[in-house]
């Protein structure tokens, strides 16, 4: 089989496209990219549909073999990227040749790295998706049943990707405006909705008063949070729909936001979302960053999120 | 009641039919959802009933939020007010055997309520049940409702694993675990019939307002379909 050699995978290395969706009153989670801001960008560098496949690599620390001539790029977390060992310029297209490794070092700024290659990694679709969602043990290669990358593995690579190699050989860059400063204390937008206007006035107070910090026990499915305890008085709320960035509160008052790997109904209050383009910045956050909330407005934050989508496709 | 039609992110908006969990509101949630989806076919990403609410997320380039919140409520508001439902809710029968060596509850349920193995078997199986809400894992239907006289509390220590099939009770809910998960139900029976695949179409044989039933099988009818013990 030709494709990309996986040599080190890394912490958590996935598959995703841009997520499994109508599914969802099935039970079953969207997945898709953590960070849609580099995902989008890493396949607009190829000239792939924003829902090509990539590789989403969490932390660094991985390895390629290129098993043929491939076109590739590398956007999101900063790791130290080498072509044998030399450095090489991320937020770019790049050729990868027959027998060359791309290696990654740990991250450096930001979390989560995304590999993507011309015409897409070639992955089997599953509810027209190819998205990993690890805990529905769905997408990912062919007969891994939502496994992550593993050492040894070969992520196979249309064949498109080869020709690529020759016709689109001048490399692409994103605009440096574009490529975000990830930092380890951030501010996200919340948009009040859900149990809102039935918290407690000063445990809402509270939320918005001082940082939170995020948890290393945090994961794909939700950001958990420590600081100021919230109780917000509201006493169960019958299981409802929960969407991406929802911020729950369970008895311990400390918050959760909900990422692409959720599940699908819950019954915690909710004091709203995080922003979608929030949502981006906070996929970059590492466990031990500063967590900022703060009052969105709804209108402002649909503008954003509509340009965005319109300017990739979406 | 006021119903409720609120803006929850840039790309979602809630409906709140209800404030109690009502089994007649289940086939309403239902019938609006449906209805949902075929208004704004191809320009929703999810759907998502649950018990009094239906969450709506749509792409916010081909939906505009606004017109979405009015049709709701105007919507919603019919749909409360019928008298009669037009309804596309099938019913699906489920064998069950309820036996000690695959249900490790059983025994002690029927003890605390004060009755025979065979009695709570008859009460649970008589009943023709509604699918709620799917949800906690693929395929994982929440039924209600049981009989008040065999309703049990969740375990206080949920279990790490609980076998597929296994046919639970939580209070007055009950449900078949479509795969091996942890789960703190109380488990009273197993039924051999998978739930959720993958490669079938419908992947799953039911969906929210479809009615239940169980139906009571022995070993050797449980081991012919597939049953494990």
């Amino acid at each position: 089989m030709s494709g990309l050699q996986v040599n080190l995978a890394g912490m958590l290395s996935l598959i995703q496209d841009l997520g499994r969706f109508g599914v969802a009153h099935q039970g079953l989670s969207s997945g898709g990219p953590a960070d849609l801001h580099a995902h989008c960008w890493a396949n607009k560098l190829l000239e792939n549909s924003s829902n090509a496949s990539v590789l989403e690599i969490t932390m660094g620390n991985a390895s390629f073999t290129a098993l043929e001539d491939m076109l590739l790029s590398l956007t999101g977390a900063e790791t130290a990227a080498t072509i044998d060992g030399e450095r090489l310029a991320t937020w770019r297209s790049f050729v990868l040749h027959k027998g060359q490794t791309l290696k990654l070092g740990y991250a450096q700024s930001g979390f989560r790295t995304y590999l993507a290659v011309a015409g897409g990694f070639d992955t089997p679709q599953i509810f027209g998706s190819s998205a990993t969602v690890v805990r529905n043990k769905l997408g990912g290669l062919a007969d891994s049943q939502g496994s992550p990358i593993a050492k040894g593995d070969i992520i196979p690579v249309n064949n498109l990707a080869a020709k690529s190699v020759t016709t689109k050989s001048t490399s692409q860059w994103t605009p440096r405006y574009f490529i975000p400063k990830y930092s380890d204390e951030i501010s996200l937008a919340v948009i009040e909705s859900y149990q809102a206007t039935q918290f407690d006035v000063e445990a809402k107070q509270s939320f918005y008063s001082k940082p939170y910090q995020i948890s290393d026990k945090s994961d794909r499915m939700g950001i958990r949070l420590q600081g100021n305890s919230v109780q917000s008085g509201i006493n169960g709320v019958i299981s409802e729909g929960i969407t991406y960035g929802s911020i729950q509160f369970p008895p311990n008052g400390q918050p959760i936001i909900l990422l692409n790997d959720r599940q699908t109904l819950g019954g915690y209050p909710k004091i709203g979302c995080v922003s979608r383009m929030s949502l981006m910045k906070l996929a970059q956050a590492r466990p031990g960053s500063l967590i900022h909330f703060y009052r969105g407005d709804i209108e402002f934050e649909t503008r954003a999120y509509c340009q965005f989508i319109e300017f990739f496709s979406l | 009641m006021k119903i409720e039609v609120s803006r929850v992110s840039e790309t979602s908006v809630i409906i709140y039919l209800g404030h109690s969990i009502d089994l007649t509101l289940i086939d309403k949630i239902a019938l609006f959802s449906h209805t949902v989806q075929n208004r704004y076919h191809g320009k929703l990403y999810e759907v998502i009933p649950s018990y009094t609410t239906l969450l709506i997320e749509f792409h916010p380039l081909k939906v505009d939020a606004e017109e979405l919140i009015t049709w709701c409520q105007q919507q919603v508001k019919e749909i409360l007010s019928a008298k009669a439902l037009p309804s596309e809710n099938k019913l699906v029968t489920f064998p069950v055997y309820y036996h000690p060596e695959v249900a490790p509850d059983l025994e002690r349920v029927a003890q605390d309520r004060q009755m025979t193995i065979e009695q709570l078997v008859k009460l649970h199986s008589a009943k023709e049940y509604t699918v709620c809400a799917i949800g906690f894992a693929p395929g994982f239907a929440f039924l209600g409702s049981v009989d008040p006289k065999i309703a049990t509390p969740r375990h206080n220590e949920p279990r790490l694993k609980v076998a597929k099939g296994s046919v639970g009770i939580a209070d007055q809910q009950t449900a078949i675990y479509p795969q091996q998960s942890p789960g703190g139900w109380q488990i009273i029976g197993n039924c051999p019939v998978d739930l959720f695949n993958i490669d079938h179409d419908p992947m799953m044989p039911f969906d929210v307002g479809d009615k239940v039933r169980f139906e009571p099988v022995s070993r050797e009818r449980f081991l012919q379909l597939g049953g494990v013990i």
